[in-house]
Order: C-alpha cells, then sequence, then structure tokens
C-alpha cells in the first residue's frame, strides 16, 4: 500500500463520517460545520489527482462564501428544531434501504467485468505543466460564451437574492432619490400673475360691540 | 494505487449518503440544501475522477460550471429560505403547502 493510497482511504473516512453527521446531527450549525469538513476533504481528495484549481476553487467558494451564507441564515432565523426533529428515525428503514441499494448497484457496476474500467493511476501531468493554465486556457477560448453565460448567472443570481430579501419597512423614513431628481422649479414655487392693487381692509366692525 | 475504481464508489456512497439525508430531513429545509451540496459535492467528484484519470481537462471545466450554478442556486435558495420564514415562521414542510389548492 503506497502513501497516497494511505490517505485516500483515510480522507474517504473522514469525508464519509463527516457526510454522515452532517445528515444526522441534531443542531443545523453543528450540520453546517461538518458540511465544511467534508468540503475540505474532497478538496484534498481532489488534490491528491492533481485538480489543483478546482480544489481551491472548491475551498474558497465553498467553505468561504456558501457555507458562510447557510451558517448566517442558520443563526438568523429563530427555528425550533426540535419541533423539526419529530419522527427523525420513522424514516430510516426506507432510507437506508435506498442508500445501501444504490451503493449495492453502482459497486457490483464498477466492479464487473462488464464496463471494464482502465485500472491505471492518475495521468500524472508533466514536469512544469500547470493545471490552472491549462485550465484557463480552455476556459478562455473553447467555453468562452459558457463562461460568459456563468457571469450573467451569478449576476441574475445576485439581483435576485437582494430583490428577494430587500424589504421597505414602513416605519422608518428615507430619502427617494428618484422623487428628489425629478423634481422641477414649477413643483416647488408657482408664479401668479395679478394686478398690482392693495385691497381695503375691511372696516373695523367687530371692535365695537353693542351691550 | 489509487485507481478510476477508488473514487466512483466514494462518490456513490456521498451521493447515497445524500438521499438518505434527504429523506431523514423531510421537514427541515435548510438540512435538505446541505444534502442537495453533498450530492453536487460527489457529482463534481465523479467529474473530476473520469477527467483527470483519462487525461481530457474539458470534465473540470463542467466541474467550474457545476460550482457557478450551485453557488446562484444556494444563494436564491436561502434567500427564499428568509423571505418564508419571515411570512410563515416556520420553514416546516409540511406547513407549507399553500399552493396545493
Amino acid at each position: 500500500m503506497t502513501f497516497q493510497s494511505i490517505i485516500f482511504y483515510v480522507f474517504a473516512a473522514v469525508l464519509i463520517v463527516s457526510a454522515l453527521r452532517v445528515i444526522t446531527a441534531r443542531n443545523p450549525v453543528h450540520a453546517a460545520m461538518f458540511l465544511v469538513l467534508s468540503f475540505f476533504t474532497a478538496a484534498a481528495l481532489w488534490l491528491l489527482i492533481y485538480a489543483e484549481f478546482l480544489a481551491l476553487v472548491l475551498i474558497l467558494v465553498y467553505v468561504g462564501a456558501v457555507m458562510v451564507l447557510f451558517l448566517f441564515v442558520v443563526m438568523m432565523l429563530d427555528i425550533n428544531f426540535d419541533k423539526l426533529r419529530e419522527g427523525f428515525w420513522q424514516h430510516l428503514p426506507i432510507a437506508a434501504t435506498v442508500a445501501v441499494l444504490m451503493v449495492g448497484q453502482m459497486a457490483l457496476l464498477l466492479a464487473g467485468k462488464a464496463i471494464n474500467l482502465k485500472d491505471s493511476a492518475a495521468i500524472a501531468p508533466a514536469a512544469g505543466a500547470s493545471n490552472t493554465r491549462e485550465l484557463g486556457r480552455i476556459l478562455y477560448t473553447d467555453y468562452l460564451l459558457p463562461f460568459e453565460l456563468a457571469a450573467v448567472v451569478l449576476l441574475v443570481a445576485m439581483v435576485a437574492a437582494i430583490a428577494l430579501t430587500l424589504r421597505a419597512r414602513k416605519e422608518v423614513k428615507t430619502q427617494v432619490i428618484g422623487d428628489q431628481v425629478r423634481v422641477k422649479s414649477t413643483d416647488r414655487l408657482k408664479i401668479i400673475k395679478m394686478d398690482a392693487v392693495a385691497k381695503e381692509p375691511p372696516a373695523e366692525t367687530t371692535e365695537a360691540e353693542p351691550k | 494505487m489509487i485507481t478510476l475504481t477508488h473514487y466512483l464508489v466514494l462518490s456513490a456512497i456521498l451521493f447515497a449518503i445524500a438521499v438518505a439525508g434527504i429523506f431523514l430531513n423531510r421537514k427541515n429545509i435548510i438540512v435538505l440544501l446541505m444534502s442537495i451540496e453533498l450530492m453536487l459535492l460527489a457529482v463534481n467528484t465523479n467529474f473530476i475522477a473520469f477527467s483527470q484519470f483519462s487525461g481530457d481537462l474539458n470534465g473540470q471545466v463542467f466541474v467550474f460550471f457545476i460550482l457557478t450554478v450551485a453557488a446562484a442556486e444556494a444563494a436564491i435558495g436561502l434567500a427564499i429560505l428568509v423571505v418564508l420564514f419571515r411570512n410563515l415562521k416556520t420553514i416546516n414542510v409540511d406547513d407549507i403547502g399553500t399552493l396545493k389548492g
């Protein structure tokens, strides 16, 4: 057993245990933390077969952004999690059956001779070759249009997320900048043409009230 | 020696765990979203393993796009979750049957 195999088995065991803890944790904050551990371990496994760029992107994007978002939401919402866990183990038989069946089928398929997988080691990159550079080269040439579409998807997602969660509170007084910019001088000041004649003041009749 | 089969079996196990998680956490939307993230991780591991063991980088570009879409999905999903909780004061899936008619 080579050193790489040992590393693979250790990380695979950590990955599976942390994934199991994600789905069974009582507290969603713990579940999110175990999901972070799963992502880190998966990134290490990707590094083991020379996919450096995606391993680092997984850590930066997933652990750095998506999981922080998850944690924010979990901590921000005041949820009674005990009520949500009622009857949690009730569905265990069917869940376990489906999971074991899926793994059994895949293992049967992969171990069988039918699909004839090449049992060779990962193709090591040539000395001086860079996974990041190669990936960037095909991303900016062959996949340029999908790359820009992905940017649009991110932009739309950002606008959608802001638009969904933005709300105007009624009790808060804020400026409406659009109205302020759109206002004209005629809305504020009205000039009326009138004759320059001073009106006679009314006769002082109210002063001397008869008794 | 680590072979392609090792990675494929590992991601099959990971995917099965995520499916079991969806069965178990049927009431809690947050953990459901986390299970979906685990599924995507398993799929991405498959893509990267196939890509590296066959020496073709196109699979890794796919993983890049899956990561992008998954990040967008998580952001919008959590935004919907926040709005839902603000309106209904619950995230129990059983209570969200208003559209059933």
